[in-house]
């Protein structure tokens, strides 16, 4: 099962390496990574997507921990949740199909960003599955290049996974 | 207080109350060793930083305060990580400061520069790169707590030309905040009295000790705790000194070459009690046979080890001293009387013991035996790796902890004699013995330079078969004998190489000669090398083969 995982992280030199590298020595399987800045300095955000049983997942979750710039870590899987990537696809268009690519664009509630004589630069945003389901129905018209983010997710509602008090909670120990 | 990086590591150290530093200088550490000059610590020069780091590493096992090693940048520093990996392996508190280039060369491939930060990642419990003078005393401090407290392991400070000359103000912080670091110490009160309960109800109960008996100071809480519920103990080989081996209770090590009885009672337990021990395959044999039909209690300091390899039934997450006081508090008086017969039964079908020599013959086992008696049982011993460890581990019984050293994670060849040389200088005036294969002692051999150097009167036991006797035993039970590399018979003539180097040097190739040889070297002040010339083809039994169960045992007069 795949799970998205929030890790609060402090920001520092290597972190990224060391969670990444976590990974790769312990044959966890990462699906995809997003890391940004987050409203307090000093703190960054993973978001990792990994494909784990519930064995492996605990694993996971222990190792990271063990990490010391590792702060947080929330498995947003198990609560709503919003979630979403950002891909950026330049496909082929003439004078004869824009206002086709276009109406695609249009139905998938994407936006076209760049228009230039042969192609155009489609900015998309969603799940997964939307994100596909785009790619495919373009696909036809000439796909040039593809570029997408990893997933990024938040709780829905006014809870939130920031860094506080509950860091004290015994499971971020080594 | 202004004062230049160099400086400051000096005053840091003093802080931390560290008056013993292991090392080997270099270009990039120039003012850390100009600072040295003067101060009030006693440096150790190893031969290589190979032989420093597992020096400090042993020095670290035997005192249970952290060992500090120091090296230059590039190839100094490459040469630490398997003393790192090592350390890491058996949670062993190191902090090492490495050289670095100055930071605006970092990048260029400068002279003698490696990115260590980035090569040490996966063997320390933490590394820093220090780019700001200003943050070396805090990082000091961190290095030094996150080593000691938890589970321990090595820290590695890698420190550029530029911030050792550089100056800054020096604050030692009192105190240290890492919000990412909360070891939890007090284990669940719930949890302990469900190992209570389990423990009350438990009819085959056995107490499967590890390295973290050892480290938590545990020892005698360990030995309460069996003694009250009267349960056996069996130990890992990390965990060898955490129970007296020659208790009534004690059945020795268990795993891969540990005794018949232990395993056949983990096998047969209905309830297993896990201390400070990380279930190594080394120990669990082929985990689809292990222990199927006991309940686990599993108790460790770190998380991530329960539930890693085999799934517990009681987690108990905290320092095993904490948690054991706890325990004890609600354990009630118990007799097994059932169980220890049976176990009693285990033991006369399959004592740990070895077939006679032929005449003329020494056996590796009985130049143990040997050591253990003229020494009475209180040597501080180190390994190196290889069978002469497992027949230690067997034959030498120990009644106290921190004075068994060996590599039992990494296996590492080249650990036991500068580790030895740690001890020796941890514990000055204890009786020392590095036993080791004349494979492993020729892969940090330089060190008997520094054992003379410094004169550290450690007594080396080389058991020695002219083999690569571990390996050769592999290639011949499941290869076919076919003995491939592992033919050692080029090797120096020992007594003129510890000559050579300024110690003295033995030679043994009678049995009766073994004990007077012993007497000898230990009447010498200082290093001694004994080289006891042993069967060739001698091999460690019990032993559990490679994917088979704890209770699928070969035995030596089977085999």
């Amino acid at each position: 099962m795949k799970h998205v995982l929030a890790v609060l992280v402090e920001d520092k030199p290597g972190v990224l390496v060391r969670v990444a590298g976590l990974f790769a020595r312990r044959s966890f399987n990462i699906e995809s990574l997003a890391v940004g800045r987050t409203q307090d300095p000093g703190i960054s955000r993973m978001t990792i997507e990994v494909e784990a049983d519930e064995r492996t997942l605990e694993q996971v979750e222990k190792q990271l921990h063990k990490l010391i710039n590792v702060l947080k870590i929330s498995n947003l899987t198990l609560e709503p949740s919003v979630h979403r990537e950002l891909v950026l696809i330049k496909v082929k268009a003439t004078a004869v199909n824009r206002a086709e690519i276009q109406q695609i664009v249009e139905t998938f509630r994407a936006k076209v960003v760049d228009v230039a004589l042969n192609s155009l630069i489609i900015e998309a945003t969603g799940n997964e599955e939307k994100l596909q389901a785009i790619q495919l129905l373009l696909a036809p018209y000439g796909i040039l290049e593809v570029v997408r983010t990893g997933k990024i997710a938040l709780l829905r509602g006014s809870k939130t996974t920031k860094n506080g008090e509950d860091l004290k909670n015994g499971k971020n120990v080594l | 207080m202004k004062m230049t990086g160099a400086e400051m590591v000096v005053a840091a150290l003093k802080e931390e109350q560290v008056n013993v530093i292991f090392g080997y200088p270099g270009g990039k550490v120039l003012s850390l060793y100009d600072a040295f000059y003067e101060a009030d610590i006693q440096h150790y020069l190893a031969r290589h930083e190979q032989g420093a780091i597992h020096a400090a590493d042993g020095y670290a096992r035997v005192t249970g305060q952290p060992g500090v090693v120091f090296t230059t940048s590039g190839p100094g520093a490459t040469n630490l990580v398997t003393g790192l990996a090592n350390a890491y392996m058996d949670s062993v508190p190191l902090v090492v400061f490495t050289g670095q280039v100055a930071t605006t060369l970092i990048g260029t491939d400068a002279f003698q520069e490696a990115d260590i930060f980035g090569i040490t990642l996966p063997v320390t419990k933490h590394n820093y790169l220090v780019t700001d003078v200003n943050e070396l005393p805090r990082i000091i401090k961190e290095a030094f707590y996150l080593a000691k407290t938890g589970r321990p392991g090595p820290i590695l400070i890698d420190l550029p030309t530029d911030v050792q000359v550089a100056t800054g103000e020096f604050t030692y912080p009192q105190a240290v905040n890492i919000p990412g670091y909360n070891p939890t110490l007090d284990g669940h009160p719930g949890q302990i009295s469900r190992a209570a309960q389990a423990m009350a109800q438990a009819k085959k109960p056995i107490i499967y000790a590890g390295g973290g008996v050892v480290i938590s100071g545990a020892d005698e809480l360990l030995l309460a705790l069996a003694e009250k519920a009267e349960i056996p103990v069996t130990t890992t080989l990390t965990g060898i000194g955490g129970f007296p081996g020659t208790h009534r209770l004690s059945l020795g090590m268990l795993g891969m070459h540990g005794t018949y009885y232990a395993n056949m009672a983990v096998h047969e337990a209905d309830l297993i009690i896990a201390v400070g021990a990380r279930f190594d395959d080394r120990v669990t044999g082929k985990l689809s046979h292990f222990a199927r039909t006991a309940k686990i209690i599993h108790i460790d300091i770190d998380p991530a080890e329960i539930g890693k390899n085999v799934s517990v039934h009681v987690p108990i997450v905290g320092d095993v001293t904490r948690v054991l006081t706890t325990l004890l508090g609600k354990v009630k008086p118990q007799t097994h009387e059932a169980w220890l017969a049976q176990i009693a039964e285990w033991r006369k079908q399959a004592p740990l013991t070895y077939l006679q020599p032929e005449e003329g013959e020494i056996l590796p086992q009985y130049v143990i035996q040997s050591i253990y008696q003229v020494t009475n049982g209180e040597a501080l011993i180190a390994t190196e790796v290889g069978q002469h460890q497992m027949w230690a581990a067997q034959y030498y019984l120990f009644k106290k902890p921190r004075a068994f050293v060996t590599s039992g994670g990494l296996g590492t060849m080249g650990y036991g004699l500068p580790a030895s040389l740690g001890l020796q200088i941890g514990a000055p005036g204890q009786t020392v013995f590095c036993i080791a294969g004349d494979g492993s002692l020729q892969m940090n051999l330089q060190e008997l330079a520094t054992a003379v150097a410094y004169n550290l009167p450690v007594k080396i036991a080389i058991i020695n078969n002219q083999y690569l006797g571990m390996v050769r035993q592999w290639q011949e039970m499941f290869y076919g004998r076919r003995y491939s590399s592992v033919n050692l018979q080029q090797s120096p003539d020992f007594v003129k190489l510890a000559e050579a180097f300024g110690a003295v040097g033995l030679r043994v190739q009678k049995p009766q000669e073994v004990i007077p040889a012993i007497k000898k070297a230990l009447a010498i002040p200082g290093p001694v090398v004994i080289d006891f010339h042993v069967r060739a083809e001698e091999n460690v039994f019990p032993m559990v083969p490679p994917n088979s169960g704890i209770s699928e045992m070969v035995r030596g007069h089977e085999a």
